[in-house]
């Protein structure tokens, strides 16, 4: 080989190393720029909202907006808290567990069992078009089906429905995702001794694919416990503890709107959005850490 | 025997739930609809002039259709990079790594920030510097929305694309390698080929995520009912212009809101069965 010819060969490996080099210090800078807003909005979370946390917090109602301006005016942190968001939270996503749960696992074996059919496949295909359906158009629904005709006003009920419909087709997806990644030798042990279908279920399918399930619901509920938009339409909220399900119900994110558009409470934003991505982000740790032990 | 028949039925009606639930939504929403499609007709889609001043009540949804659309394709635009650089960290170039468990850890933790919270980070830590760069009404707009948007479907445009990648087969690759390619070549010339259809089914179902993102975009954007002329104009989109104005509606406007949901329900169907569908295609 000519040494010209060589020395293009030479010349052009360098350029194309150099472009390798290039590109992977590309891609390192991009994903170190990708993982900042999260690093951002933690910090600054806890940097703003951790010194309002306190028993207080915990357990009392919000101020009204006077006495939080004398509070600001007098250099006091703000007085009170969320308790009346913390227990609607927990009362709309309980109720919308106790909608969606049930129907979404039952669904689930339905579709684990019946392979290929084509009533499956609808159901599968419309349950992925329901997971894609906005919240907000949740809430319009929950508004038309319950506010309207049922209760008669906005209520904790109609929060929950938007909420279940929303977590429904997550615990369908995980649960048959789950059984599919069970033996099926351990369901015909347990059909050859004689076992009725009802106790496969419930004594077989359900025991073995608890952590998979318990993953998907836990996911589920971490994803509609920082919704805002549905609830607005639905739950409207509430400056009192409510635990009348047909009556307005305050949540933490309702709070958060509302603090964030009244500007003496503007202090409270912060650690009621640090306390609400405490709650979403140990959900989320701790389906991930149930899933990673079983697989 | 008996009880098993009975077990079948109950699984079966359980699931019908779900079928009368999506059927059940599209027939309310159609029906909330009518009043106003049948005051406007197509002029509510085609029309921008959104006005529910009484006695001059015109409804028109274009504002808010061209609005959706420009945010979220803005939000595509400024996410792709970023998160196919990340998929190409976790699925290629440090993958099963401590490092890419790290940052795979995080680009999830992004999925699990509620939307109100993103707002409240754009309005106040996000706008300021807009504001300093120079950015015109005081900091809203689409620009300032999409930005957000963008962040909240990294997580799902990078989780999808990097499944895709690790998917591509190993023996294609290193045939590659042991031609002498580069990373960057085997990258160009055999992953993004063989995954690329993956990759933009997962791009669409991203996309269809950022159509139906209502809190962090009512925070940001400004909300003003006219077709956004520019990328730092203040605008609405369907998801936010229904939180926006839905607490005073009622008849008409209650009727031209459901609309906007109908439409919104629509295109985001449309969008995540296209994705769904090229997904399904592949494997």
């Amino acid at each position: 080989m000519s040494t010209i010819a060589n020395k293009i060969l030479t010349d052009n490996l360098k350029t194309r190393t150099l472009k390798n080099k290039a590109f992977k210090s590309l891609v390192v800078a991009l994903s170190v720029i990708t993982i900042l807003p999260i690093i951002l909005i933690i910090y600054k979370l806890i940097a703003k909202g951790i010194k309002q946390i306190s028993f207080d917090f915990i357990l009392k109602t919000p101020p009204d907006t006077f006495e939080a301006m004398t509070a600001l005016t007098n250099g006091e942190t703000i007085p009170g808290g969320i308790a009346n968001g913390i227990t609607g939270t927990l009362l709309m996503v309980i109720l919308a567990s106790v909608i969606a749960i049930p129907v979404g696992v039952v669904t689930g074996i339905y579709l684990y069992e019946n392979p290929g059919k084509f009533l499956a496949n609808l159901i599968r295909n419309v349950s992925d078009i329901l997971q894609g359906v906005p919240s907000i158009v949740l809430g319009l629904i929950a508004y038309m089906w319950i506010v309207k005709p049922v209760t008669n006003g906005f209520s904790a009920l109609a929060g929950s429905v938007s909420l279940s419909i929303m977590m429904l087709p997550m615990i369908v997806r995980s649960t048959e995702e789950t059984l599919k990644m069970i033996p099926q030798t351990i369901k015909e042990a347990a059909l050859a001794l004689g076992v009725p279908y009802y106790k496969v279920i419930i004594r077989v399918l359900i025991p073995t694919s608890f952590s998979g399930l318990l993953t998907g619901i836990l996911l589920g509920i971490s994803r509609v416990l920082g919704e805002t938009a549905p609830l607005m339409l639905t739950a409207l909220g509430s400056t009192i503890i409510n635990f009348n399900v047909s009556k307005p119900t305050s949540a933490i994110p309702l709070l958060i709107w509302e603090f964030y558009n009244d500007p003496n409470m503007v202090d409270l934003i912060w650690s009621s959005s640090l306390l609400l991505m405490a709650m979403v982000l140990t959900l989320n740790i701790m389906s991930k850490r149930i899933a990673a032990r079983t697989k | 025997m008996n009880s098993d028949k009975i077990t079948k039925a109950v699984l079966l009606f359980s699931s019908l739930i779900i079928l009368f639930v999506a059927g059940g939504i599209l027939f309310s929403l159609v029906q909330g609809a009518i009043p106003a499609f049948k005051n406007f007709g197509l002029k509510f889609i085609f029309s921008n002039n959104w006005n529910p001043t009484e006695g001059k009540e015109n409804y028109g949804a274009l504002p808010f259709i061209a609005g959706t659309i420009i945010t979220s394709v803005v939000a595509l635009l400024i996410s792709l990079p970023l998160s196919f650089s990340a998929s190409l960290f976790l699925g290629e170039y440090f993958r099963g790594t401590k490092m890419a468990k790290v940052l795979g850890m995080m680009v999830d933790l992004l999925a699990g920030i509620p939307s109100i919270v993103y707002g409240l980070w754009g309005f106040y830590i996000l706008r300021p510097v807009l504001i300093d760069l120079g950015l015109p009404n005081q900091g809203f707009g689409i620009f300032t929305a999409s930005i957000i948007l963008a962040i909240m479907i990294i997580p799902y445009a990078t989780s999808l694309s990097t499944e895709i990648i690790t998917m591509v087969p190993n023996e294609l690759k290193e045939a590659a390698y042991s031609l002498g390619a580069t990373k960057l070549e085997v990258i160009t010339n055999v992953i993004v080929p063989t995954a690329r259809s993956g990759i933009v089914a997962g791009y669409i179902l991203s996309f269809g995520r950022a159509l139906g993102e209502t809190m962090a975009i009512t925070m940001l954007i400004g909300n003003s009912n006219v077709i956004p002329n520019g990328l730092f104009s203040t605008g609405n989109t369907m998801a936010s212009v229904i939180a926006n104005q839905f607490g005073e509606a009622e008849g008409l406007k209650l009727s031209a809101l459901i609309a906007v949901g109908l439409l919104l329900f629509l295109i985001t169907g449309i969008i995540n069965a296209l994705g769904k569908f090229i997904i399904k295609k592949m494997a």
